[in-house]
């Protein structure tokens, strides 16, 4: 078995025993969803209209909320030392480690988007819309978060200021998901335009932010 | 007084070197002010459109460059610290930050000020307006990061690999903000400072922008040798408990 | 902390070679222009304990000589017959047993082992060199653990973690084995265990460095004592910067 691949079954074994991370991500995603009517009123179609906009938020608070244990975990009981010192690269251990965490939390957050989207009365295609563009975005999510949970895993209670750090970072990818799934709502909204954006937004995301995760969890060590 | 560049890279040199330069600085900054505000708030004609408001952007606009320009500074002493680990990157980038984020809060205050006889309201989500903003909140971050990271070489260090990703993403903020900004209004958006600019107005906005730039170097190396004395005093306190551990 | 044991040989790294290791960590220089050299005797390995009051700097000897404290200056190499590594290149080549133990509660004993076995990469020099690539339950069982091979690592005793994570440096080889305080939270039986296992690493051609303050039983190791630093220089600008 290659060592990439055990370190992704380690991960998602880790995942999976403990805490059920993914449970936890879509009920604070079902959560968020649900208390957005009460906050705008029970009005469908206003509801359809910000639909796809309350889930894109939904998720990425979800997203951000599990990334200040990406590394923690693993530097609090001297794990992160020997991946460091494993001959392995680092950024090569950020992205599996990132994959590992997208699948069990984001991966579900996209799957769970169909009923949720239910709720908010949204037509067949702003559903197909939303799904498609959370599933291209939410890893971006993800791997710009770990450049936060990089930055701030040697500090205790990191969570709050690993948000701060990152959300700004995110407005793009949140500005052209939310775009992309609103344009099925929309007469003559271009879905494609955006869609590429955050899909380029993505990949850029993959080429660069494990180097930047990478020096800074370098930077970190004590 | 200074041979090189590199003679910078010593802390005392440093020292002494701005303890020369910073006199004739602070007389740049007050003659350039000077200049610059008889020009800007006497000179210049009120606008036929705006009136007298429009001279909020002799302080708005050098204020927004500024904010830019800071940054800017910033991803060079990152640079410094990360790349080439000279001495004196870090203190330049730790002493600019705050300066920095003071520009950007008053290109945002003055942006309001000016928007609300404009627009009729304190706040409108215009492109400019919101990028500014969010590098504003950038700023705060990085202020935080450095307060909570204790250890002085790993906050450097972290620190300046949060400015160099600041860095590549402010472009791509500034675009995504533009292009969500054009989704959202139409055209008829008023344009803060178009192109069209008269010569009256534009010696001194330009004069303005130099002061303000005199005045965010002066602010920056009293800064930067406050940060350096700051740490010898440090230093100081780390011989005086004896290295005891 | 000022301290040398032998001169390094300066042509070619043979064995450990730390030349000129100066750590500062907050403004403190916690080491000092450490240097030594740590030879395998031919066919045999060596090793060297790291002695010393506590704070003088022998847990950071060890994580630097690991890669994982920032080194103000300095040189760490690694040279057997087959290869040099300097770096991280040779922090790759060490096993590193510190105070934290890398191991996971939700995974069983033998799936904590089975993972460092399938992630850590052979090193780049001293491939053949000390104890190493034994079977999962060859590992265990010299650990005095094949019983508890399927117990989640959670349910373990402080001295039984001690000893999974001993374990771990026999499922792959490497030639340097960084041991902080290895003796720590084990009984006098498992002490033993563990003497018996870093004379085999030894006996293999593999080098040890140990930092303890207690003495340990390894025949012919050599003794580093690391001196409490002079205090700080009063005009030395922050982290080692030159004034």
């Amino acid at each position: 078995m290659s060592a990439l691949t055990a370190l992704f079954l380690r991960d998602m074994r880790l995942a999976v025993r403990i805490g059920g991370g993914a449970m936890m991500g879509v009920l604070f995603f079902l959560i968020v969803v649900t208390v957005f009517p009460f906050a705008v009123g029970p009005d469908l179609n206003l509801l359809s209209r910000i639909g796809p906009a309350v889930l894109w938020l939904g998720a990425l608070l979800a997203s951000l909320l599990g990334l200040d244990r990406l590394f923690e975990a693993d530097r609090d009981d001297g794990a992160l030392d020997l991946l460091v010192m494993s001959g392995r690269p680092l950024e090569l251990v950020v992205v599996v480690k990132c994959l590992a965490h997208w699948t069990a939390t984001g991966l579900p957050l996209v799957l769970a988007t169909p009923f949720f989207a239910l709720f908010l009365a949204l037509e067949p295609k702003a559903i197909l819309a939303t799904m498609a563009t959370l599933a291209v975005g939410t890893p971006a999510l993800t791997l710009l978060g770990a450049i936060g949970a990089g930055l701030t895993v040697s500090l205790r209670r990191g969570g709050l200021l690993l948000a701060i750090l990152v959300l700004p970072f995110t407005i793009p990818v949140l500005i052209f998901g939310v775009s992309a799934a609103g344009a099925a709502a929309v007469e003559g909204a271009s879905f494609l335009t955006p869609f590429l954006l955050l899909s380029a937004m993505s990949l850029a995301c993959l080429a660069l932010a494990p180097f930047a995760a990478a020096a800074a969890l370098r930077a970190g060590l004590d | 007084m200074l041979k090189s560049v590199t003679d910078l890279a010593n802390p005392t040199r440093f020292l002494a070197f701005t303890a020369k330069a910073l006199p004739v600085l602070v007389g740049l900054t007050l003659a350039l002010f000077a200049v610059g505000l008889y020009g800007a708030l006497v000179l210049a004609p009120p606008d036929y459109q705006q009136g007298e408001t429009v001279k909020i952007m002799f302080i708005h606009v050098p204020a927004a460059w500024l904010s830019m320009f800071t940054y800017g500074l910033m991803t060079v002493s990152a640079l410094g610290t990360l790349v080439w680990r000279h001495p004196l990157a870090d203190v330049a980038a730790r002493a600019a930050a705050p300066i920095g984020a003071a520009f950007t809060f008053l290109a945002l205050v003055t942006g309001s000020l000016w928007g609300k006889p404009m627009w009729g309201t304190w706040w409108i989500w215009d492109a400019r307006l919101t990028s500014v903003l969010i590098l504003f909140i950038m700023y705060l971050g990085l202020l935080a990061l450095w307060r909570t990271v204790e250890e002085p070489t790993r906050a450097a260090k972290l620190a300046a690999i949060l400015i160099l990703v600041g860095s590549v993403n402010l472009p791509i903020i500034k675009f995504s903000v533009d292009w969500w900004n054009t989704l959202h209004q139409p055209a008829s958006v008023f344009r803060m400072d178009g192109p069209t600019i008269d010569g009256s107005m534009l010696w001194p906005l330009l004069v303005m922008a130099l002061a303000f730039t005199a005045l965010m170097l002066t602010l920056h190396l009293m800064a930067m040798r406050n940060e350096i004395l700051r740490r010898r005093v440090r230093s100081l306190g780390l011989a005086a408990a004896g290295g005891v551990a | 902390m000022t301290a040398s044991v032998s001169a390094a040989d300066p042509a070619r790294a043979n064995g450990l070679v730390v030349e000129d290791l100066t750590v500062v960590r907050g403004g403190r220089r916690v080491l000092e222009a450490v240097a030594f050299a740590l030879a395998p005797r031919g066919e045999a390995g060596a090793a060297l304990v790291v002695t010393g009051p506590n704070g003088v700097g022998k847990s950071t000897l060890l994580r630097a000589v690991a890669g994982l404290a920032a080194v103000d200056s300095g040189r760490i190499r690694l040279g057997f017959a087959d290869g040099v590594a300097e770096g991280a290149e040779a922090a790759a080549a060490c096993h590193y047993l510190g105070h934290r133990d890398a191991i996971k509660s939700a995974l069983t004993v033998a799936e904590n082992l089975a993972f460092w076995r399938d992630f850590l990469a052979p090193p780049a020099a001293g491939r053949n060199r000390g104890l190493g690539d034994l079977s999962i339950d060859a590992a265990l069982d010299a650990a005095g653990l094949l019983d508890l091979a399927d117990l989640p690592a959670g349910l373990l005793s402080a001295g039984q973690r001690r000893r999974l994570s001993i374990a771990r440096l026999l499922v792959v080889r490497r030639p340097v084995w960084l041991m902080d305080e290895p003796t720590s939270a084990l009984d006098r039986a498992s002490e033993a265990r563990l003497t018996g296992l870093m004379r085999r690493h030894v006996d293999g051609g593999g080098l040890i460095l140990a930092a303890t303050h207690l003495p340990i039983d390894v025949p012919d190791a050599a003794e580093l004592r690391l001196a409490p630093a002079p205090p700080p220089d009063a005009d030395d600008f922050s982290d080692g910067m030159p004034a």
